[in-house]
């Protein structure tokens, strides 16, 4: 273990390839990568990571970099990738594939803004649009997160009880540039965390088996039926790779959603990635004055933790959802998802979404006050809200 | 993933009976002989198919007419997927060919990027193309594989242009092996795949493949049509060695391709100008002769 200064980036191509070689006794390990900013540093890690059993196949896109990588994975490999943006546009077909193969793959995803206009910073918009996948999904804050969250997204993945493909997100240069103090685990230690995948339902080359053809409706149905049972596996099972991660690693990687402040909270914000570490500290200082306000971090997106976001928010009167996201004609994605969670058990609660930092615009801790001053004024929740930009006004020309 | 029970008395063989092909396809020869080239050489295979009509030869869930085992790919990406798949294989020193079985809709159209790619990495798999010349699984749109003339539902008055040249795009990759195979010829075709498995590193085939369905043809014309399509210089078969050595496997006999084109009613005989037809067929046998004169 030693504890080094490192940027989001290579804190992710270090729990990717760690992870890979991890799994040398047994089938090893392979991946597509193919490079996009700000995600490119990922992948070049990775390349010059000296593999025991792998192989780091350089592709000439996305859609075969995912294509590579479940193509490894089904032959029993832990096989891992990272993109961005437009990548991840570009991939989605194959990212769709791996998650009905029920493949244990590992994708890092550095978000940002897709195009046009093109643009190179931090908004989410990229990977919440496979949000419908059958992919575990968690947002990360720092070097150190990117790092825990994606080792431990490994043992999460190739879980027999869950055996669907996991990403990890950071945002784009906030993360993925940034250096933090971060404490890097020895390969002995991951190789203890991360035992030798066995992936029930390999390919084995002497087999006959065919897999992806045509399955009638009713077989597709209990396809999917069965994905929902293991997405709804996944708190528990989540909860035994983080006591097991301590156990390893002697540090806890966080819970599905952290919390600070919420126990006697009126006010709640709900945020993730980087915004939440700025609202964080807004809401400790305020606090520090006496106002009843706190903080969710949604740090699992996928599945989506109801459960203990509810509970988190039991004393709330008002609730705002930060997005750095927006879904066309709709609003921003964590709070539609939000709103579902509290349908049918809090209906009256206030929940206000606000549209903060998209197009890699900043979330400042005064944004953050703006926020919590429009959420404490209100007694209805309304549209969702405009940060940063006087909506009556101002329009490109 | 879908698991399939095999049925236990015909195992071995690569395409089993009760598949959904249409009668006179050319897949149902192509992967029959595949499995016997197979079986003589003692090797095995696993297959990687993209969409096309050879996936939907294996059959619904949870059947299966593929006696090895298959991966289906997206369309665009089965090079791709099998790269990834052969080199866990070769980590593991197992034996048995990774096979990509794709129609020409995935090679020369939707898939060229992705086997562009395995072709320039060298990858060690076996890329086949059963060339039908059109995408038959969505009912016979063109492809950039359809030759000039041809009615499909998206050239409705004929193709205007010509059938794209894949041979020469693969052989510029200096890949170990592309050769072109004919159902026609089937000693000369067995012989082919038995080089392939014989080889390491990419190996393109390309098998002119009768689609009684797209081409609206008799099924029991397949084999004659493809044999027409080689005695007049149509469909010239050959094979190049690291895109260098050329050889001619068989060579055309001056026979007319008028009755090509009669015999199938995606042709309209005034779509058809037999002149230019003869004279490019003329041409790329000419060039094929230096190449193979320069290099052999
Ligand atoms: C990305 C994508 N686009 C379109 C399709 C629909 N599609 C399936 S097979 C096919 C044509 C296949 O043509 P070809 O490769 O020539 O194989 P054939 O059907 O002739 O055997 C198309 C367009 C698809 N499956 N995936
Ligand atoms: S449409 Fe053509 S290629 Fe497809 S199965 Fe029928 S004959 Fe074969
Ligand atoms: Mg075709």
């Amino acid at each position: 273990m030693s504890v080094q200064v490192i940027t989001g980036n290579h804190a992710a191509g270090y729990a990717l390839s760690t992870a890979g070689e991890a799994n040398r006794n047994s089938r090893g390990t392979a991946c597509g990568i193919y490079p996009i900013t700000p995600q490119t540093e990922i992948v070049e890690y990775v390349a010059k990571f000296p593999f025991s059993k792998g192989r780091v196949v350089p592709v000439e896109s996305e859609h075969s970099a995912m294509a590579v990588t479940i193509g490894a994975s089904i032959a029993g490999a832990r096989a891992f990738t990272a993109s961005s943006s437009n990548g991840l546009a570009y991939m989605t077909e194959n990212i769709m594939v791996a998650g009905y193969y029920r493949l244990p793959i590992v994708m890092v995803g550095v978000n940002r803004t897709l195009g046009p206009p093109w643009n190179i910073w931090a908004d989410q918009g990229d990977t919440l649009m496979l949000r419908d996948f059958p992919w575990l999904q968690f947002y990360c804050e720092d070097s150190q997160e990117v790092l825990d969250t994606t080792l431990l997204a490994f043992r999460l993945a190739e879980d027999h009880r869950i055996l669907l493909p996991a990403l990890t997100c950071m945002d784009a240069f906030i993360v993925s540039h940034t250096q933090t103090e971060t404490t890097m685990p020895d390969q002995a230690d991951v190789d203890r965390y991360l035992p030798d995948l066995d992936l029930p339902h390999r390919m084995h080359y002497d087999e006959v088996r065919t897999i992806g053809g045509l399955a009638w409706p009713h077989e597709g149905l209990s396809m999917r039926l069965e994905i929902d049972e293991a997405m709804k596996r996944v708190p528990d099972v989540y909860q035994e790779c983080r006591q097991r991660f301590s156990d390893v690693f002697g540090r806890d990687p966080g819970d599905v959603i952290q919390t600070f402040g919420t126990e006697d909270a009126r006010q709640i914000l709900v945020a993730s990635g980087t915004m939440a570490t700025t609202a964080r500290e807004v809401v400790r200082k305020r606090r520090a004055h006496g106002e009843k306000i706190g903080l969710v971090k949604i740090k699992m997106f996928r599945p989506f933790p109801g459960d203990a976001l509810r509970q988190a928010c039991a004393t709330a009167e008002r609730v705002a959802v930060l997005d750095r996201n927006y879904a066309a004609g709709t609003g921003g994605i964590f709070w539609q998802d939000t709103r579902a969670a509290f349908q049918g058990h809090r209906d009256k609660l206030l929940i206000q979404n606000y549209l903060t930092g998209l197009c890699g615009e900043d979330v400042t801790p005064a944004v953050i006050g703006d926020i919590l001053e429009d959420l404490s004024g209100r007694d209805s929740a309304g549209e969702p809200v405009w940060m940063g930009i006087d909506t009556t006004k101002e329009t490109l020309q | 993933m879908n698991a399939t029970a095999p049925l236990a008395h015909d195992d071995k063989c690569l395409l089993r009976p009760g598949n959904t092909n249409c009668g006179g396809c050319g897949m149902s020869v192509g992967l029959t002989m595949l499995g016997r080239a197979l079986d003589k050489a003692g090797d095995s295979c696993s297959l990687v198919i993209p969409a096309c009509c050879g996936i939907v030869t294996a059959g619904a869930y949870p059947t299966t007419s593929y006696g090895v085992p298959t991966i289906a790919s997206t369309f665009a990406s089965s090079p791709a997927v099998a790269s990834g798949y052969a080199s866990i294989r070769d980590l593991n020193d197992e034996p048995g060919q990774v096979i990509c079985w794709a129609g020409d809709g995935g090679t020369y159209d939707i898939g060229l990027a992705t086997l562009s790619a395995a072709a320039e990495r060298n990858e060690n798999i076996i890329y086949i193309c059963y060339d039908n010349e059109i995408y038959g699984n969505t009912g016979g749109q063109r492809s950039s594989a359809t030759p000039a003339g041809a009615r499909t539902t998206t050239t409705p008055s004929g193709k205007t242009e010509g059938k794209k040249d894949i041979m020469s795009i693969m052989a510029a990759h200096a890949i170990p092996y592309a050769a072109t195979l004919s159902m026609a010829h089937p000693e000369d075709f067995a012989d082919k795949l038995a080089t392939a498995l014989s080889m390491t590193g990419m190996r393109f085939l390309l098998i002119h493949s009768p689609c009684p369905t797209g081409w609206k043809s008799e099924p029991e014309d397949s084999i004659e049509l493809v044999r027409i399509a080689v005695a007049s210089g149509l469909f010239p078969v050959y094979e190049v060695f690291d895109g260098a050595r050329y050889r001619i496997s068989i060579r055309p006999d001056g026979t007319d391709p008028a009755e090509y084109f009669h015999r199938q009613r995606r042709f309209a005989d005034d779509d058809i100008d037999l002149d230019e037809t003869r004279r490019i067929c003329a041409a790329r046998m000419r060039r094929l002769e230096v190449l193979s004169q320069h290099f052999d």
